[in-house]
């Protein structure tokens, strides 16, 4: 009987089908991994299986132990025996990580804490493990790499018989990976079952049992590990057609606009380690360059290092039309003719409470208007254009940004870019969360700047969008550069492989 | 104040007439249990325009800070201190009235930037930096006092808190107020017919209510004794104010960094710049306010101003400013002063206990924005 069984898993958000009937098994002291790309539905199935989806948000059935659950909450699963190790620590760093284990379940008497036995069960647990970790360290004053193994500790103080890791090698040395994986290999004998995502094939391959790809919301396939191969894997994560919505692009290539040579970003919270290490590309007027990539693969970092907004320690060497730059802070990068439509636009494009207009003359400001004094009249004379050219549903530009849809806003944070007049335009995940329609509106133009001879960078999680819309394609993978390819050149299984590190001459 | 499109949207403005309406109410209500009747007395109400100017001052400076995401708990000290360096300069030292005003300002000024600094330059959050100025000022002024008052004899320092203006220069800025509304409302007309949507009718009549405000606040104070000085410098400060947060770069920067400080950041603003600046922007108004409260009492006190920092920021809530930033109106900050004004005249007039009043003034607040919050999660 398996440990575990899903059956038909289905789950909608609002006009996007996420899980469409994936069917998924594990048995007790399996290592089975769920691979596929982002946005596959990888995340949300594990959200339905702990409880973050309650019963009732999703349609299909969940059975532990030959016995059909159905959960309320994340405590719920919890004491089903499930435990997931996500992306994003989440240990409480100010804690000790004694105290982190046994969070919100802390051994008391009358209320009051039992440190002594908290302090001794913690440190039974650590050596179970076979890690010299003191329980009484802060949490925030390990690295990474053990700050994961103790949430790996605190998933077995919970009896947990289904372990969930998502990427947990992501931040992690080599040494570390392999202690994380001698000890997996412990749990597995003690007849735990695992749930492995990965986008590190090689990883994927050395520990697992069984392998099932998941493609936009379906179940692809299941295999033994040993029955298969990685190009095998590939071709099932990528196959699907190019669909004709990216029309052929008439680009015309003109000069090099924007040179970045070895563009190093080190991370915020660990100033040694390289999130962007010794990456460089140019890209021309007229030109669409796709920086491809697996989340996580530093490509955002690039950009923002780039717009000198990185708040980390980073180093770049800039070439803009031929002569040598630096750019220090977003001013200067404006200055220069960079425009930069961040990810994520609620957080870092928008400012949600005030107007389209007030949003959309905000980097201009002092061009559209007066260097001191605004005058709204000439906002409103600067804005009428993109309002038009970019069809922005809206009553009015007087309408709050935070009540348009999500291509509505996106549309609204490409108009305030192009009021800069730049020379260059980023673009992070341009299209993520928008309807299907206003994403085609999107391509539609981003191929017409490309025509006027804007030089423009795309970042996008989307393979077929990067394939359809570039020129040119950069892949990264864990900060690295491990390929690039012309228009004609790159195929989806080329640029996957390549950011899946899996490149076989990959020498730039 | 009145060409207000970006940041007084629709829902504002139905805010601003919904804060005129309790104002009006809370006015009729005192007007009918004062003993006497005398709320509503041309007296009265020049005595109450004259309570709220100090408070008015800071306000309109603490709005600017708010909306920015900042706050500042320093300015009643800051009101103590530099009182007491303008009596200072002018009672110990010997120095005329311009010195000690420029001293004070100057003063005030450069506390406010150095405050600023800390918070925008050395990550110290605001709230703790001017925790500190609220009881380092207050010791700087008691130690400059030596713990007692200094009078002031000029006459004409005195007049910047207590003396009128004649009525015909009353009625000279009343026209000019008059015309200046009706200017702008042509111009939006104007600007309206460019878009398509005429409407030089209904521009007009939506200036007849500020116009016939203007007069009618112009009569009144006229019939008494003018307009107060400390009154004229509180408009002049308000409609500047008024016009720094809807007509110029820093002040929509402003409204950017409090709704959005990735966003601004990202989009070119030197955040740490314009916070700086904006608290150079209260310390000044400081200053100013300091004068104004010295000049009326007549002497500087250890313990002037005290409080002062939690009416301003009272006046700024009640008017709709949001503490996270972001939001908030000078309009909205003036009317929040003379609210919190109007309560203080009014519960005095009624014989209202003092501790009574404190706790009425707290528990209004509360309800104040607890009514707001409400209604804002059902828009």
């Amino acid at each position: 009987m398996p440990l575990l069984e899903m059956y038909d898993i289905q789950k909608d958000f609002p006009g996007v089908r996420a899980l469409d009937g994936v069917t998924f098994t594990l048995d007790a002291g399996e290592f089975h991994a769920l691979v596929g790309e982002n946005g596959a539905g990888k995340s949300t199935l594990m959200k339905v299986l702990s409880g973050v989806y309650p019963a009732g948000e999703f349609a299909g059935k969940i059975v532990i132990e030959g016995r059909e659950v159905s959960f309320s909450g994340i405590r719920d699963s919890e004491n089903a025996g499930i435990a997931i190790i996500f992306q994003e620590l989440s240990l409480v760093k100010e804690l000790s990580v004694g105290e982190n284990i046994f969070l919100g379940r802390a051994p008391s008497r009358f209320g009051v804490i039992d440190w002594t036995e908290l302090y001794r069960r913690a440190a039974e647990l650590l050596r179970g493990l076979g890690l010299s970790i003191d329980p009484r360290a802060k949490a925030g004053s390990l690295g990474i790499g053990q700050q994961q193994l103790v949430e790996i500790a605190k998933a077995l103080s919970r009896d947990a018989r289904i372990l969930v890791l998502d990427e947990p090698t992501a931040a992690l040395t080599d040494a570390e990976v392999e202690t994380l994986f001698h000890i997996l290999d412990g749990l597995k004998a003690r007849g735990v079952g695992m749930i492995y995502i990965s986008h590190r094939l090689d990883e994927v391959f050395r520990m697992s049992d069984r392998i099932t790809v998941l493609r936009d919301g379906r179940t692809v396939a299941t295999h033994a590990a040993a029955d298969t191969n990685k190009d095998a894997i590939i071709a099932e994560m990528v196959g699907r057609e190019v669909t004709d919505i990216f029309p052929e692009p008439k680009h015309s290539l003109g000069d090099v606009v924007l040179r970045a040579e070895s563009v190093t970003v080190f991370s915020e919270d660990e100033p040694d380690k390289r999130i962007v290490d010794d990456v460089s590309f140019d890209v021309r007027a007229g030109e669409v360059l796709g920086i491809a990539g697996l989340m996580g693969a530093g490509r955002s970092e690039l950009l923002t290092a780039i717009f000198g907004a990185w708040q980390g320690r980073y180093t770049v060497t800039l070439e803009l039309a031929g002569r040598p730059i630096a750019i220090k802070d977003p001013r200067d990068a404006i200055r220069a003719g960079i425009g930069f439509v961040t990810e994520d636009r609620k957080r870092y494009g928008l400012i949600l409470d005030q107007t389209i207009l007030d949003n959309m003359t905000l980097a201009a400001l002092k061009r559209v208007s007066g260097r001191i004094f605004t005058s709204r009249s000439d906002e409103r004379r600067a804005a009428s254009m993109p309002m038009r050219s970019l069809r922005i549903k809206a009553p009015s530009v007087e309408t709050v940004a935070g009540t348009l849809s999500g291509g509505n806003q996106q549309k609204v944070v490409l108009g305030k870019w192009l009021l800069t007049e730049p020379r260059v335009l980023f673009l992070d995940e341009p299209t993520r969360g928008i309807d299907v329609g206003a994403k085609q509106e999107i391509y539609a133009e981003i191929n017409k700047l490309a025509e006027t001879g804007l030089a423009i960078v795309l970042v996008s999680s989307e393979l077929p969008e990067v394939l359809g819309l570039s020129d040119r394609i950069v892949v990264l993978h864990e900060g690295r550069k491990t390929g690039e390819f012309t228009r004609a050149e790159a195929t989806a299984e080329l640029v996957m492989a390549a950011a899946t590190g899996h490149y076989p001459n990959a020498n730039f | 104040m009145s060409e207000s499109k970006s940041i007084l949207t629709n829902r504002a403005a139905l805010r601003a007439y919904a804060m005129i309406g309790v104002l009006a109410a809370i006015w009729i209500l005192f007007h009918a249990i004062t003993p006497g009747h005398t709320f509503l007395t041309p007296r009265n109400l020049s005595n109450l325009m004259t309570q709220t100017a100090v408070t008015g001052v800071i306000a309109v400076g603490m709005l600017m800070v708010i909306v920015s995401g900042q706050i500042d708990l320093s300015v009643g000290s800051i009101i103590g201190f530099a009182g007491g360096i303008s009596a200072y300069v002018m009672t110990e030292m010997g120095y005329p009235m311009t010195a000690a005003i420029i001293a004070a300002v100057v003063m005030s000024t450069a506390i406010g930037l150095f405050q600023g600094a800390l918070a925008a330059y050395a990550n110290i959050p605001s709230f703790i930096v001017t925790l500190g100025g609220l009881l380092a000022w207050r010791g700087a002024a008691k130690w400059l006092l030596g713990g007692n008052t200094i009078p002031v004899s000029d006459e004409i320092f005195k007049g910047i808190g207590n003396a009128n203006l004649p009525a015909l220069y009353g009625w000279i800025v009343a026209a000019l107020a008059v015309a200046v509304v009706f200017f702008a409302a042509f111009r939006r007309a104007r600007m309206a017919e460019d878009e398509g949507t005429s409407g030089l009718s209904r521009e007009l009549a939506k200036a007849a209510f500020p116009a016939a405000a203007i007069v009618g606040f112009i009569a009144i104070m006229n019939a008494w004794q003018g307009v107060p000085v400390p009154v004229v410098i509180f408009l002049c400060v308000a409609f500047i104010g008024a016009f720094i947060t809807n007509s110029t770069v820093f002040g929509r920067y402003l409204y950017a960094i409090g709704g959005n400080a990735d966003a601004a950041r990202l989009s070119g603003i030197n955040n740490r710049w314009n916070v700086l600046k904006v608290f150079g922007v209260l310390g000044a108004l400081t200053g100013v306010a300091a004068l104004i409260f010295t000049a009326r009492v007549g002497s500087a006190l250890p313990d002037a101003g005290t409080l002062k920092e939690l009416d301003a920021i009272a006046a700024c809530v009640i008017g709709g400013a949001s503490l996270v930033g972001g939001r908030g109106t000078v309009f909205g900050a003036c009317l929040g002063a003379l609210i919190m004004a109007s309560l203080d005249n009014g519960m005095s007039l009624v014989g209202v206990r003092d501790f009574m009043q404190d706790i009425i003034k707290g528990s209004i607040l509360v309800i104040a924005v607890g009514l707001d919050m409400a209604g804002r999660k059902q828009s």
